[in-house]
């Protein structure tokens, strides 16, 4: 079968050389999971109604399972597991924790991502910046209150 | 660590806000949750689900999806073991879904003669990889003879239904009626004479309710890997609230021991009730069995979730209430009418001790029935059945009060019960703290603050949930630089295992930081219920608390025999273990515990509890709303939330159940809803189209925690987790008749349905 001849990708992922083999009608989502064992981020929906699987993708946001795997060639794919440096988590992870912000934790890498790419293009959002930026993100567990209270805060650490 | 409330706090731990100690795991996306594990040398499952509604399976052909590439093997209900329970096969299980029987929980696995719901399981095959898997599901042919279907609950109970078990026989008042038809249970909690006190009463209000069918909605689908290995023994890897009823059920399903399954439940993505079923994991085990023992993984897609697993029923509702003009409800009658599903075991009876909980009511009928419709098997859901029926009496309550010219909240003050006074079922309530939540709400600021503009109002509800209890264990190992490691079997959904660490803490007079809470398999733990009905960390933080009475009571004895002293006169405080004949004999826990290991070997507690009886909860919600007359839509412009939580633990988290059960609330009071066409198929099977709240629905959710210490738990705790969900669609109704002027008597309250509301009102 077709489908099943795998096509060689070379792509940047936080910040590292990688190439893989995949199939081409995997997600890069599965890619991420599955082939490289990249598990941060989540399948909630895998049609992109969740954000759990958000990832950046030469620095814009994507939902990863409306993504083919194929289509990072070439590209620079930021995901949860590059947020943290040697030095200790990012001002954002601090925050999150600080603000009991997650509760089963399942969206969290992706409200995470979605947030420092705001956060990076606009440091000091209002409320209802962070709640439109943020509502392709679910969150069932929180109610979203400590979530944008930790962004703010996150906000505010960073210098915005 | 920031104290809780502006009152001292009397404990050193509880009532602080550390870091969860599964923080750092979650935002960095290394915490481990069941889809994450490696997939190298995994197989994957993928189910065949039936189409129609309700249909007899009349051939299973399994035999083309075999031959495509990569496939391994395929199983059918025939593959299911004989069970050797029962001469029918029909045992009520021990555990999982208490409601049902063997052969009713089996054909939820894998349905054997008749499909009662759309996307019951039939089939499954597994293969290399997981498309190849759902390629060949395809290629299963199934004949079916599709029968007429019926979704709704009245029309189910209606004369000519079609019947969706040949076998099910009416239970009334607890005995076998011998009709057949859709109800499986008709049950009734009585007191008083409520003839007379509908004719005393001065007003009485009768209506209907109808309210839709709603799902959990956690983000992380379930999904389990089974390896059924050679030497007989089943691991199972998944999402789960109950890792011992999964395993129980499976062992049940499958004819073999609870010492043949392993559990590890991962970390898991959210379950609310949901999380409580066996659905994959029977089917897993036999497709390892038959593919040479490899582990076998099936995960659900969200079309799945939402139309195979368990939603919270629908439901038919009509409560009449009565009362004098001095305010004091003297009757009620309750008709509660609730889905089950495709098999019965609706969690009508919960509404039904709930529908009237916050009052006194000397005369009431509350009539509760069991009703199969052909939609998925429902499963529990944040305080099960409450939601609806509260929704019911909530909104009549206010509607009384407004007629009366009373507050709400007077009018709720004056029929509140309390301790000592009968309950639905006629059992008595210990300490509650319905009184102290509705003095906190009428006291809340945001019950007094201005409401100014056109169509805005604000609603008030009152909610109970009686909690559950049950069974819990704990281990502790002392380890000898003074750390405890502490092991439990209570998946933590929302930080629980800080929650119970903290608990220990507290005993021990050490810090929640030198506690190390671990959640392990069920070879690993004694029998722990799951997490859910508000008690992880009421009872398994009890047996924390016990567990570290056990290490206290362990490390006085060790110091008693170093000094050669008497244990009696040696003691234990705040983490400082002393003589208290000889003032320098003193060790620190620390200091103690690098002796252990010298002085007699290592010290490890257990505890193990079955509360009963006691910490149910009362929660409130004050809500405003705005509602556009033209499109209907409503804005919750500002919420806050009042619950009586006992003794908070770790205020932010329960600051979050609050959150998190309101925004649910919300979703369900306004916008969620199973659209089921004629044929029984759901119609709105993807988050696009369910629709839960988004951030952008919500304003920021405030709370109150309210603490009434409760006397059944050693440091006062009552279970947090659910009540909170009960009071929003009632609040949010009556907060839309202060907006617009109409009462609201279905769920969700979309915006067609205000519109609708509001013509015919005004007559056109």
């Amino acid at each position: 079968m077709t489908t099943n001849t795998k096509s060689h990708v070379r792509t940047t992922i936080n910040g590292e050389a990688v190439e893989f083999l995949c199939e081409p009608r995997q997600s890069l989502l599965e890619c991420l999971r599955d082939i490289l064992n990249l598990t941060g981020a989540k399948e909630g929906c895998n049609d992109g109604n969740c954000g759990a699987c958000t990832v950046e993708l030469d620095g814009r946001i994507v939902d990863s399972c409306l993504v083919f795997g194929v289509e990072a060639e070439g590209k620079q794919v930021n995901t949860i597991e590059g947020v943290a440096t040697p030095q200790g988590l990012h001002p954002i992870q601090q925050a999150f924790l600080e603000n009991a912000a997650l509760q089963c934790g399942i969206c969290t890498p992706g409200f995470i991502i979605a947030t420092k790419s705001l956060l990076e293009n606009e440091p000091n959002p209002s409320e209802t910046r962070i709640r439109t930026w943020l509502a392709g993100n679910l969150c069932r567990c929180t109610g979203y209150d400590k979530i944008v209270k930790a962004v703010v805060a996150a906000a505010k650490q960073m210098g915005g | 660590m920031v104290a809780t409330n502006n009152k001292p706090n009397k404990y050193k731990v509880v009532g602080t806000r550390p870091i969860r100690h599964d923080g750092a795991d979650k935002v960095t996306g290394r915490a481990q949750f069941a889809a994450d594990l490696p997939s190298a040398n995994v197989l994957f499952g993928k189910i065949l689900r039936s189409p129609h509604a309700h249909a007899r399976i009349k051939s299973v052909d399994t035999s083309a999806a075999e031959k495509l590439e990569g496939i391994k093997a395929a199983v059918t209900a025939k593959d299911l073991p004989e069970t050797k329970f029962g001469p029918n096969g029909e045992r009520p299980v021990t555990a999982g879904d208490l409601g049902t029987d063997l052969k009713r929980l089996r054909d939820g696995i894998l349905a054997s003669d008749k499909i009662t719901f759309k996307g019951q399981a039939i089939a499954a095959i597994v293969a290399t990889t997981a498309h190849q898997a759902e390629e060949a599901v395809k290629l299963i042919k199934v004949e079916y003879e599709v029968l007429d279907a019926v979704t709704d609950v009245r029309a189910a109970m209606s004369e000519n239904a079609p019947i969706l078990h040949e076998d099910l026989e009416m239970v009334e008042f607890g005995e076998p009626t011998g009709i057949k038809n859709n109800v499986a249970e008709h049950f009734q909690h009585k007191a008083g004479d409520v003839e007379k006190g509908f004719t005393e009463s001065d007003i009485v209000i009768e209506r209907e309710f109808d309210t839709a069918t709603v799902h959990q909605g956690y983000i992380e689908p379930h999904n389990c890997t089974v390896q059924w290995r050679d030497d007989g023994r089943i691991h199972i890897w998944n999402s789960t609230q109950g890792p011992f009823q999964i395993r129980d059920a499976t062992a049940e399903i499958l004819n073999v021991k609870a010492t043949d399954v392993k559990l590890t439940p991962l970390e898991i993505g959210g379950g609310f009730g949901g999380k409580f079923e066996p659905y994959g994991e029977p089917v897993a085990a036999l497709l390892s069995q038959k593919s040479s023992n490899k582990p076998v993984k099936i995960s659900m897609s969200r079309a799945e979730e939402f139309e195979c697993t368990g939603p919270t029923p629908g439901s038919y509702i009509k409560v009449k209430m009565g009362c004098t003009k001095e305010g004091k409800i003297i009757a009620g009658t309750a008709y509660l009418a609730y889905e089950a599903g495709g098999f019965p075991g609706s969690p009508v009876s919960a509404a039904a001790e709930c529908v009237f909980a916050p009052y006194d009511i000397p005369n009431f009928i509350v009539d509760g029935y069991d009703v199969v419709v052909n939609k998925p098997k429902t499963a529990a859901y944040r305080a099960p059945g409450a939601t609806n029926a509260q929704f019911a009496s909530e909104t009549i309550v206010d509607e009384m009060a407004e007629r009366l010219g009373i507050d709400p909240i007077d009018f709720r003050l004056r029929n509140a019960t309390s301790e000592g006074l009968r309950k639905v079922d006629g059992t008595k309530y210990a300490s509650i703290g319905c009184i102290e939540v509705l003095e906190a709400t009428k006291n809340h600021p945001h019950y007094s603050a201005p409401l100014k503009g056109e169509n805005k109002g604000r609603g008030v509800s009152i909610g109970y949930w009686m909690n559950a209890g049950l069974q819990s264990a704990v281990n502790i190992a002392v380890n000898g630089d003074g750390t405890i490691n502490l092991t439990e079997g209570s998946p933590d959904i929302g930080g629980s295992r800080t929650g119970i660490a903290m608990q220990a803490a507290e005993i021990l007079g050490i810090t929640a930081e030198d506690v190390y809470p671990s959640v392990v398999d069920t070879d690993s733990i004694g029998f722990t219920f799951g997490t859910g009905g508000s008690r992880t960390t009421f009872a398994t933080g009890w047996a924390a608390i016990e567990a570290a009475k056990d290490v206290k009571a362990q490390m006085i004895a060790r110091a008693a025999l170093i000094w050669g002293e008497n244990p009696s006169s040696v003691e234990m405080e705040d983490g400082i273990i002393k003589s208290t004949s000889k003032k320098d004999l003193q060790f620190t826990f620390k200091d103690l515990a690098a002796e252990l290991n010298d002085t007699g070997g290592p010290i490890t507690g257990r505890g193990a509890v079955d509360p009963k009886g006691v910490g149910a909860a009362f929660g409130s919600l004050i809500v405003d709303t705005h509602v556009d007359p033209e499109t209907g839509k409503v804005t919750v412009e500002r919420v806050t939330s009042i619950q009586d939580v006992g003794t908070a633990i770790h205020p932010s988290y329960v600051e979050g159940q609050m959150q998190g059960g309101t925004a649910q609330g919300i979703g369900w009071a306004l916008n969620e809803e199973y659209f089921m066409n004629s044929s029984g198929v759901m119609t709105n099977s993807t988050f696009l189209d369910y629709r839960v709240p988004t951030a952008l629905d919500l304003p920021m959710i405030d709370t109150q925690i309210v603490e009434v210490p409760n006397p059944g738990h050693p440091l006062g705790v009552r279970g947090v987790g659910e009540v909170n969900i009960v009071p929003p669609p009632a609040a949010i109704a009556n907060a839309i008749y202060r907006s617009v002027g109409v009462r609201m008597q279905q769920l969700p309250m979309h915006p067609g349905a205000i519109v609708e509301t509001i013509k015919n009102k005004n007559g056109n």
